[in-house]
C-alpha cells in the first residue's frame, strides 16, 4: 500500500497561470465535445454548478435547528429524512434517501463512505477533503474513538458509538444533540451552532460554537 | 478467496496514518467535472451511471488511484465511459484536447 | 419484491469473493449482524455498473454490526456497531448467533 501521499487526497493544482494540466485539459475538451453534440448546452453546465455552490452546511444547519425547536418535525425528520428536507424547501434531487441519525445522551453517530465518497451532497454540499481520504475511510470503521479524538472528540465509554458506512443508496445525516444553555436561543441563533462535522459526526455543536 | 478485494474497499486497512484536516476549496474545473457527471447521470440522459463512474474509477489500479486527485479520477472514468457508449470516440478526444492545448497555450 | 428477511432478525453477510463492482464491503463478509430496516427495493448496482437496467430492484436492508464482530482486537467498549447497506442476495439466514 503507498504510504507516499500520506493518504490524503492531495490539493489539485491551481489552474490558471500555470499550463492546464492533463485532466484540466481532458474536462475541457470533454465539455466542449458533449456541447457540440447537443448532450448539454454551457449555460446547463454553469447552473448545475451554481446549484452546488448554493447547497452549504448551512441548510443543514437549518434543517438541526428546527428539528430542536419543533418535536413534531423532528419526529418527521427522523421517520423520512429526504421528505423533511423538501418540506423545509431544500431540492434533495431523486437519487437517494436520505436518513437522519439522532445522537442522544448515550448515543454518538458517525457517517462514512468506505467504498467511494458518498455523502449528503444535496443536503450539505460537497464534502471536506479529509472525508475522502484514505486515512478516514480506513479508520473510522474501525477506531472511530481515536479518530473522533483526532478531531478533538473525546467520548466517555458510556456512549455508544454508531458508525454509519453509506454503501448504497441511502445518505446519512448526524442529528447532533442540542447543547446545554441554548435554550432562549433563536432557530437562527441555533443554526448558527451546528457545523458540517457536526453532521458528519466528528464534532457535537456547543452553546459557543461558531460556525463556519 | 474471500478477502480478495479492490483496493477501494478501503474500510479497516491498516496504514491509514494520521488523518489531514487541512482542506482545499474546489477550483472551478473541479466543480465543472461534478456538474458534468450530474448531467450526464440524470435520468433524463442517463449516459454516466454512478454505478458506472464508479466500476471506472475502481479500475484505474492502486497506483493511479492513489496520485490522482479526487476529480482528476472521475474525468478520467467518466470520459472512458463516455468513449465505451460511443458518444465520441478516443480519436475525437485526442484532437479536441490537442486543440484546446493549442488555443490556451496562445491566448496566455 | 417482498424482502426476505424482517427487522430485528440476524443475517450472515456470504462469503464471495468481490467481482465487477458492488456495494458489499469485504470487511463484513462473513459477519452476521441484525437488520436495522429494510431501506425498499432499488436497482443492482452491480448491473447498473455495466449499463444494464439492474432490473429487477433487489430489497436493501441496513444490517447493524457489533464492532467487535467485525474487528476481533477492537479497542471500544461492547456496544458500539457499524450499519453498513447490504442487498438481499449478499445476505442469508444467520448461520451462528455472535455473542
Amino acid at each position: 500500500m503507498s504510504d507516499s501521499h500520506g493518504g490524503h487526497d492531495h490539493a489539485p493544482p491551481p489552474g490558471h497561470d500555470g499550463p492546464l494540466t492533463y485532466y484540466q485539459l481532458k474536462e475541457i475538451a470533454v465539455r466542449e465535445l458533449l456541447i457540440e453534440k447537443s448532450v448539454f448546452t454551457a449555460d446547463d453546465v454553469r447552473r448545475e454548478v451554481e446549484k452546488m455552490d448554493q447547497r452549504t452546511p448551512a441548510k443543514g444547519a437549518a434543517v438541526v435547528a428546527r428539528a430542536w425547536t419543533d418535536p413534531a418535525y423532528k419526529e418527521r425528520l427522523l421517520e423520512n429524512g429526504t421528505a423533511a428536507c423538501e418540506e423545509m424547501g431544500l431540492d434533495m434531487g431523486q437519487t437517494y434517501y436520505l436518513v437522519a441519525v439522532e445522537n442522544t445522551e448515550s448515543v454518538h453517530n458517525a457517517i462514512v463512505c468506505t467504498l467511494c465518497s458518498c455523502y449528503p451532497r444535496t443536503l450539505i454540499g460537497l464534502p471536506p477533503d479529509w472525508y475522502k481520504s484514505r486515512a478516514y475511510r480506513t479508520r473510522i470503521v474501525r477506531e472511530p474513538r481515536a479518530v473522533l479524538a483526532e478531531f478533538g472528540l473525546e467520548l466517555p465509554e458510556s456512549t455508544v458509538i454508531r458508525v454509519h458506512d453509506s454503501t448504497a443508496d441511502m445518505r446519512y445525516m448526524v442529528l447532533p444533540r442540542r447543547p446545554d444553555g441554548t435554550g432562549d436561543m433563536s432557530e437562527e441563533e441555533l443554526a448558527a451552532l451546528v457545523t458540517r462535522d457536526c453532521m458528519i459526526g466528528v464534532a457535537v455543536p456547543t452553546a459557543e460554537t461558531v460556525a463556519s | 478467496m474471500d478477502d480478495h478485494h479492490g483496493h477501494h474497499d478501503m474500510g479497516g486497512e491498516p496504514g491509514g496514518g494520521p488523518i489531514d484536516q487541512t482542506g482545499h476549496d474546489y477550483a472551478l474545473w473541479e466543480k465543472r467535472v461534478d456538474a458534468l457527471l450530474m448531467l450526464l447521470s440524470n435520468p433524463s440522459r442517463a449516459l454516466v451511471r454512478v454505478d458506472e463512474l464508479r466500476r471506472g474509477i475502481e479500475s484505474i489500479g492502486p497506483s493511479a488511484y492513489e496520485e490522482l486527485t479526487y476529480y482528476e479520477r472521475w474525468i478520467t472514468s467518466i470520459s472512458n465511459v463516455l468513449i465505451e457508449r460511443g458518444v465520441y470516440t478516443s480519436d475525437e478526444l485526442g484532437r479536441k484536447m490537442a486543440e484546446i492545448e493549442t488555443r490556451e497555450e496562445s491566448a496566455r | 419484491m417482498t424482502a426476505r428477511f424482517r427487522p430485528g432478525e440476524a443475517v450472515t453477510v456470504r462469503r464471495a469473493p468481490s467481482i465487477g463492482h458492488l456495494r458489499t464491503p469485504h470487511y463484513v463478509k462473513g459477519r452476521t449482524g441484525v437488520v436495522e430496516r429494510i431501506c425498499g427495493d432499488f436497482a443492482n448496482p452491480e448491473e447498473l455498473a455495466y449499463a444494464r437496467d439492474g432490473l429487477p430492484r433487489r430489497a436493501l436492508y441496513r444490517v447493524r454490526f457489533n464492532q467487535r464482530h467485525i474487528w476481533p482486537d477492537y479497542g471500544g467498549p461492547e456496544g458500539d456497531t457499524i450499519d453498513v447497506e447490504i442487498f438481499e442476495h449478499w445476505l442469508e439466514p444467520a448461520r451462528e448467533v455472535e455473542g
